[in-house]
C-alpha cells in the first residue's frame, strides 16, 4: 500500500501538493549555512500533512521555516533534505473580538495578526523585533517581549494548537476558551521545542484589550548593583508595569532601567510620575517620564555576523548576573551590549562582529560558568556556524531532565527527523 | 451531602505484586504510614466526586519526597500502579484509587519549605493547603493567585495535578501560570527537578505539560510557586438584573470596554435562592441573575474602571448595584457565591456539579438552551458560572431515590456538555477529566488528537502504572520504546520490501 519505491522525492512531494510548490532552495532556504535538498511549500494543514507524509515515506529530514528570521538559531544543521515553508499558510483565519480570541495559521506574520486585532482594539501580548517573525516562529523558539512580565511567555497565551506529527498525522490540542483543562495541554510542550516534535500548522491565542495610554518611567543608574535595585523597585511597585527593562551598551557602566505602565488615560500618566518621584527617595535619582518607549525598547542589541547569547538567573540575582559577566569581559577583552527582561532575570548579551570564533566559544563558556554558578543558563541565539563548532549553543541539562526530554522526544519523532541536532543535548 | 449519579465501584483485574510491595513498603516507612485495614482505607474511596468509588488496596502517608521516591520506585518494581492524592477535593474522581493499587496521600507533607520574597516565590510540599500559601505571604504584601473555591482545604499538589483555577483566573491565570518549578518523582522512582530558579530555561516545557496531567506522569514532591503583589486596590461591586440575558449583556460590555476584571460571577434565579435559604446571603429581591464583579490594581485605575463597570451594569438593566464598603462586605458579597454548590444541597437531595466552557459570547444561547432541556426533561438546574471566561458550573438536580431520576439527571448533565463542545468550548474548565469525563474526551478530541497527548504519556510512563484509568477513555499500550531509525529502511532501499 506503500508508495512505489521508484517514485522520486520530487515526484513525490508534487503528487501530494502539486508542481508550483515544490523546488529547488534559494538563498533564503539556507538553514544555518547549508542548503536543503528539496523545498516543499505547504499552505495549510493539510497540505503540510501530505508533505510530511512524503517525507516519512521516504525517510527525509524535515525543518520546517515561516519567514525564516529566526531560522539560524539552535543547534548546527546537520544535512537538511527537506525545508516545509510555511509562509504561504499566513491566513488570519478567525478573530472572534468579544471573545478575545484569535485563530491563525503559523506562517502568518506576527504584525499582521496585531494589525488585524487593533483594529478591534486588542493586542496579542507577544512581541519579537524581528519584523517578519511569524506565529510558529514565535511558538517553535518560545520568543516573547518585555510584555511578558505582566502578561506570561508564548506559553502562557497560547489556547490550542494544531501540529503535524513527523508521521503526517493531524492532531489538535487545547481549543478557543481560554480555560480549558481536557487533556494534555501540548502547547506548553511544543512552545519552545524548535521544530523538534512536529510542525505547528495553527494556533489559537488569548488577546488582552489595547492600552488606551502608555509610558514608560527610565532611570540611569551607575553599576550592576544600583540597576538590580531600580529592577527590584520596579518589579514591586504596585504601578503594575507590562515590562521591566534593562539596558548597557557595550563599554558602558551606567545602566538604563526602565518600565512600561499601560492603563487608562490620564490614570497612567499619574502612576508613572509618581514612581519616576519615588526613586528620588529610593534610588537618590528621579526617573524620567516619557511618552514613547526608548529607542532600545523590544530591540535585540544584535549585529549582522555577531553572537547574540541569552543568559539568565533567578530575577533576585540580576546584580550578580551582570557583574560577573562584567568579569568574563574584561577577561575575554570583549565588550557586550547588554539588554532584555531585568524584571525576569533573563537577558540578551551581543557580541559585536569580528570578535574570532574562538574568542567567542571561550567567552560563551567563561559566560556559562558563572550563570551555572547561579544556577542560570547561558544559551546562543544567534552565531555564526563556525562558533556552533565550537562551543554547544545550548549548554547542559541536568542529566534526569535530559533524559525525560530525550524520552519524549523519541515518542513524537522516533526517527528523529524533525530538525534533528537543533535542539538541547543533541535532540 | 453532594453526591451525583452512583457508579457500580469499579473492579480492576489485580495487577502486580502487591504483597510483595506491600510488604517492602512497610520496611521502608514503617508500619504505622501504611495502611491496609479495611475500615481505614475505605475512608479514602472517593475524592470530592462521590458518585466514583474505589477502596484502595494499601494507603501510604509519605513524610518526605525521599519516602514518596521510595514508594514509587517500589510500586514500579512490583508492577503495582499506584495514585497520588491531596486533600481529595478533586470534583472529577481524579484521585479515585484502584482496588489494585496503593493511594500516596501527601497530608503529611504540609511544609512551607521556603518563602523567597526577593524572588517573590514559595518553595511548599504538596500537601500544603493552597490558602496557607498566601496566608504565609500576607505579611509581606504577597499572595497566592489561584483561588480554587475549596482553597480553604485542597492542597497545592492537588492544584498542580489539575491546572486547577478559581474565579480570579480570569485575570490571573490558572495553577500553570504560577508554577516556576516542581520535584517530580517520575514513574520509575526517579527524582527530576523541572524548571528551576532561572526563568524560561531551554528545553522541553515538561512543567508545563506536567500541570494539569492529572497526576498521570508521575507524583509532585515539592512546588515552587510564584507570588503575586498584593494588589493596592481591590473593589467589589454585586449587581442584581432582571435575567440572565441582562446580566451576560452587561459582561459583554464591560470586556468590550477593554476592562479586565479580577473576576466576574453569575448566578440564577435558582442558584440565588439556594443560597438565600443556605447562607442568608441577602442578595437583591426579585433577581433573575446577580453579578459579582471585582477589579484588584493600582488605586487609580481600579476608581475609574469601577464607575464604568457601575455603568454598564446600570444601562443593561441592572435594578440593584451594591458596592463593598470594606473586607467584611466584600466577604457578605462573596459569601453566597463561594457556599452555591453545597447550598444547593438544601433544595435538592442529590446534584451533579457540572463544568464546561464556551465562548462568553455563546452564553445567551447556551443558557436558553439549558433552559429547554431542563424544561423538556423535568431536571431542575441551577446555574452559577464564571461568566468572564465562560467556565459554567450548572448544577444539575435530582433525587436519586426516585427511580429513572439518576439517569435522566445524567442525560441532562451530558447534553450540556455537547452544548459546550457544539459552541466551540471544552468539557472541562477546572475540574479536569478524572475518572469521571473520560467518556466525553471523545466528543471533543479525535483519536489522533488523544493518540498524540498519549505519546508524552508513553514517554513518562510507558508501564501505565501512574493515575491509570484517568483522563483517557482508552490506554495507549505504549509498546517498545521505539529505536533510533533513520532514512529509508535497507530492505525498501534494496526493493526487498514495502515499509507501512
Amino acid at each position: 500500500m506503500g508508495t512505489p519505491a521508484k517514485e522520486t522525492v520530487p515526484e513525490a512531494l508534487r503528487r501530494a501538493v502539486g508542481e508550483e510548490r515544490v523546488g529547488r532552495p534559494s538563498a533564503s532556504d539556507v538553514v544555518d549555512g547549508g542548503a536543503p535538498r528539496w523545498v516543499a511549500r505547504a499552505d495549510g494543514t493539510d497540505s503540510a500533512a501530505a508533505i510530511l507524509r512524503v517525507a516519512a515515506e521516504h525517510g527525509m529530514t524535515v525543518v520546517p521555516r515561516g519567514s525564516g528570521s529566526k531560522l539560524d538559531t539552535g543547534g548546527p544543521a546537520e544535512e537538511v533534505d527537506l525545508l516545509l515553508d510555511l509562509s504561504a499558510a499566513d491566513e488570519v483565519l478567525e478573530h472572534a473580538a468579544s471573545d478575545l480570541v484569535v485563530r491563525a495559521q503559523a506562517g502568518a506574520r506576527l504584525r499582521d495578526v496585531q494589525d488585524v486585532v487593533a483594529r478591534a482594539g486588542q493586542q496579542l501580548s507577544v512581541s519579537d523585533p524581528r519584523p517578519t517573525a511569524t506565529l510558529g516562529g514565535v511558538i517553535a523558539t518560545g520568543t516573547s517581549g518585555p510584555c511578558r512580565q505582566l502578561y506570561g511567555g508564548v506559553r502562557d497565551l497560547l489556547l490550542g494548537l494544531t501540529v503535524v506529527r513527523a508521521d503526517g498525522t493531524v492532531a489538535r490540542s487545547g481549543g478557543k476558551v481560554v480555560k480549558n483543562v481536557a487533556g494534555y495541554d501540548l502547547g506548553k510542550l511544543f512552545t519552545g521545542s524548535y521544530g523538534t516534535l512536529g510542525v505547528v500548522t495553527e494556533a489559537i491565542f488569548r488577546l488582552h484589550p489595547l492600552a488606551a495610554e502608555r509610558r514608560w518611567v527610565a532611570v540611569r543608574v551607575p553599576g550592576s548593583e544600583s540597576a538590580a535595585e531600580a529592577a527590584r523597585l520596579f518589579r514591586v511597585c504596585q504601578a503594575a508595569p507590562t515590562g521591566v527593562e534593562l539596558d548597557r551598551p557595550a563599554g558602558g557602566e551606567w545602566i538604563t532601567v526602565c518600565a512600561e505602565l499601560e492603563g487608562r488615560v490620564g490614570a497612567t500618566a499619574q502612576r508613572a510620575e509618581e514612581l519616576a518621584r519615588s526613586f528620588e527617595r529610593t534610588l537618590g535619582t528621579a526617573g524620567e517620564v516619557l511618552a514613547r518607549a526608548p529607542e532600545w525598547w523590544d530591540e535585540l542589541p544584535h549585529e549582522p555576523g555577531g553572537t547574540l547569547l541569552r543568559l539568565a538567573s533567578a530575577p533576585a540575582d540580576l546584580g550578580e548576573l551582570v557583574e560577573r559577566v562584567g568579569r568574563v569581559e574584561r577577561e575575554h577583552g570583549v565588550s557586550l551590549a547588554l539588554r532584555g527582561a531585568a524584571g525576569l532575570g533573563v537577558l540578551h548579551g551581543a557580541v559585536p562582529a569580528g570578535v574570532t570564533p574562538e574568542t567567542v566559544a571561550r567567552l560563551v563558556e567563561g559566560v556559562r560558568v558563572e550563570t551555572g554558578r547561579l544556577a542560570g543558563y547561558t544559551t546562543v541565539v544567534h552565531t555564526p556556524r563556525r562558533v556552533k563548532e565550537l562551543v554547544d549553543v545550548w549548554g547542559p541539562v541536568a542529566p534526569g531532565v535530559g533524559e525525560l526530554m530525550r524520552r519524549t522526544k523519541e515518542r513524537f519523532d522516533p526517527e528523529h527527523r524533525l530538525a534533528p541536532g537543533r535542539f538541547v543535548g543533541g535532540l | 451531602m453532594e453526591s451525583g449519579a452512583l457508579t457500580p465501584p469499579a473492579r480492576q483485574e489485580p495487577r502486580g505484586d502487591l504483597d510483595g510491595c506491600t510488604a517492602r513498603l512497610r520496611e521502608l516507612l514503617g508500619r504505622e504510614a501504611v495502611i491496609t485495614d479495611r475500615q481505614r482505607v475505605r475512608t479514602y474511596e472517593c475524592d470530592g466526586l462521590a458518585s466514583h468509588r474505589s477502596v484502595p488496596a494499601v494507603v501510604v502517608l509519605p513524610e518526605n519526597a525521599e519516602q514518596v521516591r521510595a514508594v514509587v520506585a517500589t510500586c514500579s518494581a512490583h508492577g503495582v500502579p499506584f495514585v497520588a492524592r491531596g486533600s481529595g477535593t478533586g470534583l472529577s474522581a481524579g484521585a479515585l484509587p484502584r482496588s489494585d493499587g496503593v493511594l500516596v496521600v501527601t497530608s503529611r507533607m504540609r511544609r512551607i519549605l521556603e518563602l523567597d520574597v526577593a524572588n517573590e516565590r514559595a518553595v511548599v510540599e504538596p500537601g500544603v493547603v493552597n490558602l496557607d500559601v498566601t496566608r504565609a505571604a500576607q505579611p509581606y504584601g504577597y499572595y497566592f493567585a489561584p483561588d480554587p473555591s475549596s482553597q480553604q482545604v485542597c492542597s497545592v499538589g492537588g492544584n498542580v495535578a489539575e491546572n486547577s483555577g478559581g474565579a480570579h483566573c480570569l485575570k490571573h491565570g490558572f495553577t500553570v501560570n504560577h508554577v516556576l518549578a516542581a520535584s517530580v518523582v517520575t514513574p520509575d522512582g526517579e527524582e527530576v527537578e523541572l524548571g528551576g530558579p532561572a526563568r524560561e530555561a531551554p528545553g522541553y516545557d515538561l512543567l508545563g505539560a506536567f500541570v494539569g496531567s492529572e497526576g498521570t506522569l508521575g507524583v509532585v514532591t515539592s512546588i515552587t510557586v510564584r507570588l503575586l503583589r498584593a494588589p493596592e486596590s481591590v473593589r467589589t461591586l454585586l449587581a442584581g438584573f432582571p435575567t440572565t440575558d441582562d446580566a451576560g449583556a452587561a459582561v459583554s460590555a464591560i470586556i468590550a470596554a477593554g476592562i479586565t476584571p479580577a473576576a466576574v460571577e453569575m448566578m440564577d434565579a435558582l442558584s440565588i435562592s439556594a443560597a438565600e435559604q443556605a447562607v442568608r446571603c441577602d442578595y437583591p429581591e426579585g433577581a433573575g441573575a446577580v453579578l459579582i464583579v471585582e477589579l484588584d490594581g493600582p488605586h487609580a485605575e481600579v476608581e475609574h474602571t469601577f464607575t464604568e463597570v457601575s455603568e454598564h451594569c446600570t444601562a443593561h438593566g441592572a435594578f440593584e448595584i451594591r458596592t463593598a464598603a470594606d473586607e467584611r462586605e466584600r466577604a457578605l458579597i462573596w459569601k453566597g457565591r463561594k457556599s452555591a454548590f453545597a447550598a444547593v444541597g438544601r433544595i435538592s437531595r442529590d446534584y451533579i456539579v457540572q463544568d464546561g466552557v464556551i465562548p462568553r459570547t455563546a452564553l445567551p444561547d447556551v443558557l436558553r438552551r439549558i433552559a429547554e432541556l431542563s424544561a423538556s426533561s423535568g431536571v431542575r438546574v441551577a446555574n452559577v458560572f464564571h461568566a468572564g471566561d465562560g467556565n459554567l458550573h450548572p448544577l444539575v438536580l435530582f433525587d436519586g431515590s426516585d427511580p429513572g431520576e439518576t439517569e435522566r439527571a445524567e442525560e441532562v448533565s451530558g447534553a450540556i456538555l455537547d452544548l459546550c463542545v457544539e459552541h466551540g468550548g471544552s468539557i472541562t474548565g477546572e475540574h479536569g477529566v478524572g475518572a469521571d469525563k473520560v467518556r466525553y474526551m471523545g466528543r471533543m478530541f479525535t483519536p489522533e488528537d488523544l493518540d498524540t497527548m498519549q505519546s508524552l504519556r508513553c514517554a513518562f510512563d510507558p508501564e501505565g502504572l501512574c493515575n491509570p484509568g484517568k483522563v483517557f477513555p482508552t490506554p495507549r499500550l505504549c509498546g517498545e520504546t521505539p529505536g533510533r531509525r533513520r532514512g529509508v529502511h535497507p530492505l525498501t532501499e534494496a526493493g526487498l520490501a514495502e515499509q507501512f
